[in-house]
């Protein structure tokens, strides 16, 4: 009788989706901005308020834009590697601080080593609005024209890195170190 | 060197785990008594070493081992005692050690509680439940160690995630998981049923007592979980319809429609192979839900620490446990036989409406949790199912179930005549329906068709629980109606039920929210109360640092209570928490969360007037109380030789 088959049947195929979700995260929510062109702003620098740091800076170069934060907990994750990837020196790393304290960013930065060439001080997450920022630690990927090619949510680890970043790194640059255009 | 012994403490358990999955269960089909004799010993031995491993991560926490991974991400010295308990079962690790604990308590009930099945089946029912173990505790040692070190070990824990420290938040997962991980029994004995081929007479009965149970705890645990998101998350609502509260809630349903057909089954001999695809299902949403919550596929405000490794895992247990016993049950339902047929207006047939309804709620539920997943796996776009979607494809099944229930509780097995039936409920209909539609707007001067409507359903459930208890107490003086303990059981079970639906009516009709702002030394008026922000000030606990309002509040002049809410930051994880500030009455609750301060001394506030809203829990553990009652009754502690029923007595029951 096949009504008895009907159980396994469905369960079966409830399995098969579970199967696939495991490879899916349901975190990721693609992001409207890549393949356009970053969203412009200005900024204080971190380090030095009277210095601007903002999308002038960003394009002619293949770089990472990091949104963190101190109280953010996957930010002291992925902080490490970070350090790590701006040792390598292969492109610059920029910072967005997010709604954080200027002393606080300031001592985590000397205490845990200072990955970015500059970090923008966003202290009411107004940039990060434009940015559309809903969590940190992000990562985005900008080409050398200034457009998103990638954005990134979660710690940055290795795996992501490799996977994620440097394939779209080596399409762009051709080879590591990415060098701004005209710099050789 | 302790924790070690932790870790070889489960591993003992797994040794046993698998005589007690492959031994007995060949015993069983080769009659081998000797081999099925091992089952008990080997259950007990396991339950022992479970129960060391549990005591050592215990140990560990209280001895602030931070040398221990788990121990250093989820306790802290600063944290209080009791928390430091709850921090065993805070986080993925522990909460899988305290899920297998329970199973193996369990088992060792079974043990004590089987003496008197037949031999081959108690053993098949404790091989079927070695199998679950064996599986969890697999995959507990492989995947996610407790006792993992961490070298050099940390100077301090990373603390107890703040949302946990709370007392609810202590007894709520023991609880919820017993009522879980419970229903791995009566899925055992579906299982051993199909693996012996035939459902004796008894089997229902031998299997009821253990659903009861574990339905109870899941009911306690269940309400437990609401009543914390209710004070504790900030918002005053007291279900999100979260995946984490559904996969709690559809082994509730299944297990609820459980408890019908086993009452079906057990009296009449008929719905066995419903009845047992609904153990099976029962125990496999609990399954699910654990797959849900820790697998990371759906998004919740609280799941656990997600990881890919451990949800093929589970995925793998599950196709093993759910997909074997389906397949089993394929092959052998078919052979049960049926006896006996019944009419239309039959206790039989509002039991099987009951049941059609609970499987529809629970398949809405369950679609609906879902439902993301499946659009995303298809490549459809990525969406989120909320409360608007089940609170109505939950409603339009549940009202006309509750309906029933008081139709059910008063029809006779087999057959009866309408007529009788009406003539019995009218009045008490009449009257809930009356009171249903006048009160609200006596009370509340205002009614939507659907307040009406689920007051007067509430009432329904309310006065048909009631009628035969009066009816009992009315008649005292000459001969008194004996209800049985299950009859009792079953009363204050629906008594329960119509409680909560009373509640959660009145609670989602008449609830008055406001978000204000406002700066010490300002007085306004909520709903008839009026509120005066005294002040504000910092208090330091234990672990956190908190800033306090203190809120008075009058009504007509005299000073009904001192709301003091506040607003903690932990210092280790430095998240902010909200504890709400609750007056609570039997008619209403008040309650004051602060939110955040917007400059120049003013914060944001949110004041909630939640009419009846104790309603639900009071009518959650009315529901388990009842349940308390069914199991304790005699009947089922009657031995095999006195079994026999009468089938004459049968259909006077419940005249």
């Amino acid at each position: 009788m096949w009504r008895y088959l009907i159980p396994i049947s469905v369960f079966a195929v409830l399995a098969a989706f579970f199967a696939r979700g495991l490879n899916l995260n349901p975190r990721y929510v693609p992001s409207p901005l890549i393949g356009k062109p970053a969203p412009e702003f200005e900024l204080p620098q971190l380090k030095n308020p009277e210095i601007v740091v903002g999308t002038q800076d960003l394009t002619g170069n293949v770089v990472l834009l990091n949104v963190w934060a101190t109280w953010c907990v996957g930010c002291r994750q992925e902080h490490g590697f970070l350090v790590e990837l701006a040792e390598a020196n292969d492109l610059p790393i920029y910072g967005l601080n997010w709604k954080d304290n200027r002393p606080t960013a300031m001592s985590w930065l000397s205490s845990l080593g200072d990955p970015y060439v500059a970090s923008a001080f966003d202290e009411l997450g107004e940039v990060a609005i434009d940015w559309g920022v809903y969590g940190a630690p992000e990562t985005f990927l900008l080409a050398r024209d200034g457009t998103v090619l990638y954005k990134h949510i979660a710690p940055l680890t290795r795996e992501v890195w490799t996977t994620e970043f440097l394939p779209r790194i080596i399409a762009e640059c051709g080879a590591l170190p990415c060098l701004p255009v005209g710099s050789e | 060197m302790i924790p070690e012994l932790g870790q070889f403490a489960l591993i003992l358990a797994l040794g046993l785990a698998l005589i007690q999955a492959s031994v007995p269960l060949l015993g069983a089909t080769r009659e081998r008594k000797d081999w099925m004799a091992l089952a008990r010993p080997a259950a007990t031995g396991q339950f022992v070493f479970v129960l060391a491993a549990f005591l050592v991560l215990c140990h560990a926490f209280l001895n602030d081992d931070f040398s221990v991974l788990y121990v250093s991400l989820n306790s802290n010295t600063a944290l209080p005692t009791p928390y430091k308990l709850a921090a065993v079962w805070g986080a993925h690790e522990g909460s899988l050690l305290l899920w297998i604990l329970i199973l193996s308590a369990w088992t060792l009930a079974v043990t004590a509680g089987s003496r008197s099945l037949p031999e081959a089946f108690a053993a098949r029912v404790l091989g079927v439940l070695g199998i679950v173990s064996v599986g969890m505790l697999l995959f507990t040692i492989l995947t996610s160690n407790p006792f993992e070190r961490l070298f050099p070990a940390a100077m301090d824990g990373n603390d107890l995630n703040p949302l946990l420290q709370d007392p609810a938040l202590v007894i709520h997962p023991p609880i919820l998981y017993a009522g879980y991980v419970g229903l791995a029994v009566p899925f055992a004995f579906a299982v051993a049923a199909l693996l012996t081929g035939k459902l004796s007479p008894e089997w229902a009965r031998w299997t009821r007592p253990w659903t009861t149970a574990a339905w109870m705890f899941l009911t306690v645990g269940i309400a437990l979980g609401s009543w914390w998101a209710y004070y504790e998350l900030g918002w005053g609502g007291w279900w999100f319809w979260d995946p984490v509260e559904n996969a709690s809630f559809m082994p509730w349903l299944a297990g609820t429609a459980l408890i019908h057909s086993l009452a079906v089954t057990e009296r009449r001999g008929i719905f066995k192979s419903w009845t047992l695809l609904l153990a099976i299902a029962a125990f496999s949403l609990s399954l699910l839900g654990t797959f849900l919550v820790r697998s990371g596929i759906l998004v919740s405000v609280h799941a656990f620490a997600s990881d890919p490794a451990r949800g093929l895992f589970i995925l793998l247990l599950l196709s093993v446990i759910t997909g074997g016993a389906l397949i089993l049950y394929a092959a052998r339902a078919r052979h049960l036989t049926v006896e006996g047929g019944f009419r239309l207006v039959s206790r039989e047939s509002f039991l099987l409406m009951n049941n059609i309804l609970l499987v529809v709620a629970t398949a809405a539920v369950l679609f609906g949790t879902l439902y993301p997943l499946f659009l995303d796996a298809l490549g459809l776009g990525k969406i989120s199912v909320g409360p608007p979607y089940f609170n109505t494809v939950f409603l339009i099944p549940m009202l006309p179930l509750a309906a029933l229930v008081g139709v059910g509780m008063h029809s006779t097995w087999v057959r009866m005549s309408s007529e009788s039936l009406v003539r019995r409920l009218i009045l008490p209909a009449g009257v809930a329906v009356g009171i249903g539609v006048i009160f609200p707007w006596i009370i509340f001067g205002r009614a939507s068709a659907l307040t009406m409507i689920g007051v007067s359903v509430g009432l329904w459930v309310v006065a048909a629980a009631l009628l035969d208890p009066v009816k009992r107490i009315l008649r005292r003086g000459s001969a008194p109606i004996a209800l049985t303990r299950g009859q009792w059981g079953m009363t204050f079970a629906h008594l329960g039920v119509g409680i909560f639906i009373l509640g959660a009516t009145v609670t989602s009709s008449y609830n008055v929210e406001t978000d204000t702002s406002a700066t010490p030394g300002d007085r306004w008026e909520v709903d008839g109360y009026e509120l005066v922000f005294r002040d504000i000030r910092r208090v330091d606990g234990p672990n956190f640092q908190a800033t306090e309002g203190e809120f008075e509040v009058r009504r007509d002049g005299r000073l009904v209570t001192i709301l003091n809410p506040q607003k903690r930051i932990y210092r280790v994880q430095t998240s902010p928490m909200t504890e709400a500030a609750i007056d609570v009455g039997w008619g209403r609750d008040l309650f004051v969360a602060l939110g955040d301060p917007l400059g120049d001394g003013a914060w944001s506030l949110r004041v909630q007037v939640k009419p009846l809203i104790r309603f639900i829990w009071l009518g959650a553990l009315i529901m388990a109380f009842g349940g308390l009652l069914a199991i304790t009754d005699p009947r089922y502690r009657t031995q095999r030789k006195q079994e026999k029923v009468q089938p004459s007595s049968e259909l006077v029951e419940t005249a």
